[in-house]
């Protein structure tokens, strides 16, 4: 069995309270910190582990903490991103819903570390269940003593409070969320200044996922050069990874970063293998924005090493023959699954969520929406597959926010992977209603694969 | 000729003023502002839909314009900016639940509901609607009913004709 952090107790019965919590180990690492620990030297663990952002960018999460500025006599925040809306990613969710703890405990190290006295976890607006569960924590947490003035004695003081979204994805955009807390509308900033600098309020912020935070915790109860040892590369840790899609057993499960592919999907301690049956077509391994791969390169690096759940193996070869590990929302395709209207689906889902501030994306994403409905439809014609690439990239890059690349990737990725399936509902308006493209040579086209520069 | 719908006045309870009273603490001073969207959450569950009184009273409360107001309820999903059923039914409709049969749903829900999407059924109990991502997708299909957003999870059509009919009942 795989070493697990983050999810070690998730079966325990009682879990979600302090008391069980704490039987478990739990507040350890607040003991550790704020008593044994100077606020740098727990952002020193933090750098020493390598963990990076769990959030989709996957920047070290240490430097971004030592990027704070910290000029006298101003506020300092933690603002924990909670606003978990990527397609495919319900990991956040799941950790928050069973194991409250875990976030509240990395919270109060967190804080402690960045010298915040207020700090906020913006939870999406949908997910008032897993709000009302935090609450419940934090009021257990302060009750103990590990939240409000003078924590066990420490002289360090904490508020932490819920905020709950509007139901926007743009929110999860750092900047985008602040903007939210602040009580406006979820337009993203224009960077610099960065957070760290000017954040919530004008004063120096620090937004991190709820799973990065929950990871300070084991990695300042074992030390930061514990931590590291686990994974491989520079993807040190344990990752949770959302799967879902018409997989045998779809759900959160926390891997060891390094796994391969092949094992997550097939073996019986992950996924369990292809729903039905049925064969793998192709999947979207870190939450809808990355490139989707057929199942060929999903398993297989180019040259035909067996690929792995890394953030350097997922994106090995590019944009060419790679995706990304993103946030870990892992989708899988079966043979019956038509990508074109998977994409259109997506292309939807992104011209909902656009802010609507650059025109790049504002229109770009209504236009690859409307052009990806009329070639699922059967109305497309030839040249709308190269005018989709064209809109594509005309949005990447030329946008505000990253919402933008996000919109931008699926669609020009299922055109480099599934051209043959877009063109067939061009020269099949008819049968494109009611039958699919099927897995047609991507059964076994490992052998097929040319490798390009570029897009 | 231009039709102004004329609007009710509303009250907010005792209940509900204590809460916002207590989300505004969370806040430095003078960033009152930040407690808009927990606030207007508390308003849709008391008064089911966000009226543009409701807006302007919750806008007089913290001391800010109706604008801004009105702007951040029209830009969240979330907010009824007309009355709905009772029960809202929102169902998840962007990929991986529809990888599994969320089309398939919907279309199985408007005809049960006998409305569309959007659309109140006449005992003003049901309306229904397609919602992007809900963060559920392992166990998808998903549905989700407000205002304390319950998750129903896994569904198929006879847990949905099930669900429905559970819910005329209460």
């Amino acid at each position: 069995m795989a070493r697990k952090l983050l999810l070690e107790h998730i079966n325990v019965p009682g879990i979600n309270t302090l008391d069980v919590y704490r039987q478990k180990g739990g507040y350890r690492a607040v003991e550790k910190a704020l008593k044994t620990l100077s606020p740098d030297e727990v952002v020193e663990e933090v750098k020493k582990s390598g963990l990076r952002g769990r959030g989709g960018a996957g920047f070290p999460t240490g430097m971004k903490w030592s990027f704070l500025a910290k000029p006298e006599g101003v506020s300092r925040y933690l603002v924990c991103n909670a606003d978990e809306s990527e397609p495919g990613t319900f990991k956040d969710r799941y950790l928050m819903t069973y194991i409250p703890h875990a976030l509240i405990e990395g919270m109060i190290v967190s804080s402690f570390a960045l010298g915040a006295n207020t700090s906020y976890i913006y939870v999406r607006g949908e997910m008032m269940p897993q709000i009302r569960i935090l609450e419940k924590a934090i009021a257990e947490a302060k009750n103990a003593g590990y939240l409000g003035k003078n924590i066990l004695g420490t002289g360090y003081d904490l508020e932490l409070y819920v905020q709950p979204g509007g139901g926007a994805y743009i929110c999860g955009e750092e900047t985008a969320l602040l903007e939210s807390l602040e009580g406006k509308r979820g337009n993203p900033r224009i960077k610099p200044p960065f957070p760290a600098i000017a954040g919530l309020y004008g004063c120096p912020t620090v937004v991190n996922n709820v799973e990065s935070i929950a990871a300070v915790v084991p990695i300042i109860n074992d030390g930061g050069e514990e931590y590291s040892k686990i994974g491989i590369g520079r993807s040190t840790g344990t990752k949770l990874i959302s799967a879902s899609g018409n997989l045998v057993k779809p759900g959160v499960y926390e891997i060891e970063l390094g796994l391969p592919v092949e094992e997550f999907i097939y073996s019986d301690e992950y996924c369990g293998g292809i729903a039905n049956g049925k064969r793998l077509k192709a999947t979207v391994a870190g939450g809808s924005s990355v490139p989707i791969l057929p199942a060929n390169l999903t398993l297989k690096l180019a040259n035909g090493d067996p690929r792995l759940m890394s953030y350097e193996s997922l994106s090995e070869g590019g944009f060419a023959t790679g995706t990304m590990l993103g946030s870990g929302g892992f989708i899988a395709f079966d043979e019956d699954q038509c990508i074109v209207r998977n994409t259109w689906n997506f292309s939807r889902f992104y011209h909902h969520e656009s802010c609507g501030q650059c025109s790049p994306c504002r229109e770009g994403t209504g236009w690859m929406e409307k052009v990806l409905h009329r070639l699922e439809y059967g109305h497309g014609k030839m040249s709308d597959i190269d005018l989709l690439v064209d809109v594509s990239k005309k949005i990447e890059g030329n946008t505000i926010c990253p919402l933008g690349d996000a919109a931008a990737w699926p669609v020009a990725s299922a055109i480099r992977h599934f051209r043959d399936e877009f063109e067939w509902h061009v020269k099949e308006p008819i049968k494109c209603l009611d039958t699919n493209y099927g897995l047609a040579n991507y059964a076994e086209p490992i052998a097929k694969v040319e490798v390009t520069t570029g897009n | 000729m231009l039709k102004v719908e004329q609007q009710q006045p509303v009250a907010f309870s005792s209940a509900l003023i204590v809460k916002c009273d207590e989300i505004v603490k969370r806040y430095p001073e003078g960033k009152q502002k930040s407690a808009l969207l927990p606030i207007l959450h508390e308003v849709q569950a008391e008064l089911g839909w966000l009226s543009d009184t409701a807006m302007d009273k919750v806008a007089a409360y913290l001391n800010i314009l109706p604008i801004e107001v009105y702007e951040v309820a029209s830009f969240y999903s979330m907010y009824f900016l007309k009355p709905q059923g009772k029960y809202m039914l929102e169902v998840c409709r962007t990929g991986p639940c529809c990888l599994v049969g969320a089309e398939k749903l919907m279309k199985h829900i408007e005809h049960r509901l006998g409305v569309k999407e959007g659309e109140v059924t006449e005992d003003g109990l049901f309306s229904w609607r397609g919602v992007e991502c809900l963060a559920a997708c392992g166990y998808a299909p998903v549905l989700q009913i407000g205002p304390e957003y319950t998750f129903y999870e896994n569904l198929n059509e006879e847990k949905v004709d099930e669900l429905i009919q559970d819910l005329r009942k209460r």
